[in-house]
C-alpha cells in the first residue's frame, strides 16, 4: 500500500465536504416544516451526527468494511482498531482511517435523511435509539453488501458508485416504514403544513448540492480522472433535475417555484449518486432530467397512497435511487470507468448489467423496509415512537427542546425564573 | 365620541394616513390583520400540491374622533383608499362610552 498525498488530500476535503451535507439538509428540512418544529428538525440531523459517529466508530465501520464474509464484515475493526492494516478487497492510496471516516459521513447523512419522512411527530429519544441501532442493523450490513468489494450484491456485478443503494434507496424505504409505523400527522392530508421558511430550504440545497461533489467525487477513492468525470456528471444531473422539475410544474400549475427548482436539483443530484461514475456528461444532464419529472409525479403517490411521508424522503430519495440504478443499466460504459465490466443496453450491452441492478434495488428496498419496520415497531412498543396529540399541536419546539425558535415580536412576555 | 375602523388593502394606508392628517385627525392606531370578505384568497403551490390560502392580509386602521367629526372622518378613509375593485374593505364607527388620555388624566373629547 503506496500512500498518495493528493488523493490523500482530495479525501480529507471530501470528508468535509460530505459532512457538511447533514447541517444542510437540517435547514433543507427545517425550512419545510412549519415554525413550531423547526428546531426539533435541526435536532434531529444534528444530533444524527452525533449518535451515528459514536454507533460507527464501535461498531458500524467494522461490520460494514471488517474482513468478513459476504453478509457481514468481521470484528477486526472494532473500536477502529487495526486501522493501519488494508481494507478487505480496496487497493487505497489514502490511510485506510481516512476512508472508515469518509464512510461515516455517509452512514451519517443517510440515517438524518429519514427524518424527513417523520417529521413533526416522533419523540426526540426515541429517535436518538432509532438511528443509533438503524445505523447498526440496517446501514452497516447494507454498506457492506454493496460498497465492500467482499459484500455479495458487489460480487455479484452491481453497480453504485456513491450509493444509490446504500444511502438514497436505503433511506427511502427506510422511511417509508418508519412513517408507516409511525402514522399521519395530525391533520394530514386535510390541513395544509406549507414551508414556513423556502429561504432555509433553498441555503440548505445549495449547502447539500456543494457537499454532493465531496459524497460523489470523492467515491473515487483519488484525486484523478475518474473523480472529475463524477464532479461533471454530479453537477449535471443538478442542473437537469432543476431544469425538468420547472418547467414541468409550470406547465401543470401554471407556476415554477422556488421549492420545486431545489427539490428538481436534489432528485437529479440524488439519481447521479449511483452512475455518477459511469456516465458521459450528455446522459448524466438527461438522467438528471429524467428524475426532476419523475419526482414531482412521485410526490403526489403520498396524496393517492395515504401514507403521511412528510417531506417526500421517498418521492424524491427512494424514487430518484431507483432510477439512477436502473439508468446505470442503460448507460453506464467502460470508456468512463474500467470497472464497468458488463457495458449498458444503450452502448451494446447485453441485459447482464441492467439484471443486476434490479436484483440490488429489490434486495436494498426489501432489506431497508422490513427491517426498518421491525425496529420502528420494536422501538415504539418499548419506548413509544409518537410525541403525545397536544405536544404535536403545540409544536415539537416547545414541547421537546424547551425553546422557540423565532421571537420577532417586541412585546415582552419572558421573565427569568429564579 | 366614537370609534371609526377601517379594513383596508395594505398599499393604500400611506394615501389614507396622509388624508386623514390633512382631514385634522392627531392619532390613530394600525394593525396587520387577514380576512376575506368577496374577494376570497389566492392559491399557493407547493411540490406540485395547491392549497387555497383563505385568508388576505389587510390592515385594521382605528381612529377616535369627536360625534361630529365621525361621518366626514369616514368618508375620508373611503375617498383615499378606494380603487373600486374588489377587496377594497370595509369603513365602520362603534359608539365610545369614554375615552382618557394616559399622560394627564383629561377626559371625554378634551383626550382626543
Amino acid at each position: 500500500m503506496t500512500l498518495d498525498p493528493g488523493d490523500t488530500a482530495w479525501l480529507l476535503t471530501c470528508t468535509a465536504l460530505v459532512f457538511l451535507m447533514t447541517p444542510g439538509l437540517a435547514f433543507f428540512y427545517g425550512g419545510m416544516v412549519r415554525a413550531k418544529h423547526v428546531l426539533a428538525m435541526l435536532m434531529q440531523n444534528y444530533v444524527a451526527i452525533a449518535i451515528v459517529s459514536v454507533v460507527w466508530v464501535v461498531l458500524g465501520y467494522t461490520l460494514a468494511f471488517g474482513d468478513g464474509n459476504g453478509f457481514l464484515g468481521g470484528l477486526k475493526f472494532t473500536g477502529l482498531a487495526h486501522t493501519t492494516d488494508p481494507v478487505p478487497g480496496f487497493t487505497l492510496t489514502i490511510p485506510p482511517l481516512l476512508f472508515a471516516f469518509f464512510q461515516l459521513m455517509f452512514a451519517i447523512v443517510t440515517a438524518a435523511l429519514i427524518a424527513g419522512a417523520v417529521a413533526d411527530r416522533v419523540r426526540f429519544s426515541a429517535f436518538l435509539l432509532f438511528v443509533g441501532l438503524w445505523s447498526l442493523v440496517v446501514y452497516a450490513p447494507l454498506a457492506h453488501w454493496v460498497f465492500s468489494p467482499q459484500g455479495w450484491l458487489a460480487r455479484l456485478g452491481t453497480l453504485d458508485f456513491a450509493g444509490g443503494t446504500v444511502v438514497e434507496i436505503n433511506a427511502g424505504a427506510s422511511g417509508l416504514a418508519l412513517a408507516l409505523v409511525v402514522g399521519k400527522r395530525v391533520g394530514w392530508p386535510r390541513e395544509a403544513m406549507p414551508p414556513h421558511s423556502l429561504p432555509l430550504t433553498m441555503l440548505g440545497a445549495g449547502l447539500l448540492w456543494f457537499g454532493w461533489f465531496g459524497f460523489n467525487a470523492g467515491s473515487a477513492l483519488a484525486a484523478n480522472g475518474l473523480a472529475v468525470s463524477a464532479l461533471v456528471a454530479t453537477h449535471l444531473a443538478g442542473v437537469g433535475g432543476m431544469l425538468s422539475w420547472l418547467a414541468l410544474e409550470r406547465w401543470r400549475t401554471g407556476s415554477a417555484t422556488t421549492l420545486g427548482g431545489a427539490s428538481g436539483a436534489i432528485a437529479g443530484l440524488v439519481a447521479i449518486t449511483p452512475a455518477c461514475g459511469f456516465l458521459h456528461p450528455l446522459p448524466a444532464l438527461l438522467l438528471g432530467g429524467l428524475a426532476g419529472a419523475l419526482c414531482l409525479l412521485a410526490v403526489q403517490l403520498k396524496y393517492r397512497f395515504g401514507y403521511d411521508d412528510s417531506l417526500d424522503v421517498v418521492g424524491v430519495h427512494y424514487v430518484g435511487g431507483v432510477l439512477g440504478m436502473l439508468f446505470v443499466g442503460l448507460a453506464a460504459t467502460d470508456s468512463v470507468n474500467p470497472a464497468v465490466l458488463s457495458k449498458g443496453l444503450l452502448y451494446g450491452g447485453n441485459l447482464s448489467l441492467l439484471g443486476h441492478q434490479v436484483v440490488a434495488v429489490v434486495v436494498a428496498s426489501a432489506w431497508a423496509f422490513s427491517v426498518t419496520w421491525l425496529l420502528a415497531k420494536a422501538i415504539d412498543r418499548v419506548v413509544g415512537l409518537r410525541v403525545s396529540t397536544q405536544d404535536e399541536v403545540n409544536g415539537l419546539d416547545q414541547a421537546l427542546h424547551a425553546e422557540s425558535a423565532y421571537d420577532l415580536g417586541s412585546v415582552r412576555t419572558m421573565g427569568r425564573i429564579g | 365620541m366614537k370609534l371609526v375602523t377601517a379594513v383596508l388593502k395594505p398599499f393604500k394606508l400611506d394615501e389614507v394616513k396622509s388624508a386623514l392628517e390633512a382631514a385634522g385627525v392627531q392619532g390613530m392606531t394600525v394593525s396587520e390583520v387577514q380576512g376575506f370578505g368577496r374577494q376570497r384568497g389566492h392559491t399557493e403551490v407547493y411540490r406540485g400540491a395547491e392549497y387555497t390560502v383563505d385568508f388576505v392580509p389587510k390592515v385594521r386602521l382605528e381612529v377616535l374622533v369627536d360625534d361630529a367629526d365621525a361621518t366626514r372622518i369616514i368618508d375620508t378613509i373611503v375617498a383615499a383608499a378606494q380603487t373600486g375593485s374588489i377587496g377594497d374593505g370595509k369603513v365602520w364607527s362603534t359608539p365610545v362610552d369614554e375615552v382618557v388620555r394616559v399622560r394627564t388624566g383629561e377626559r371625554g373629547p378634551d383626550a382626543l
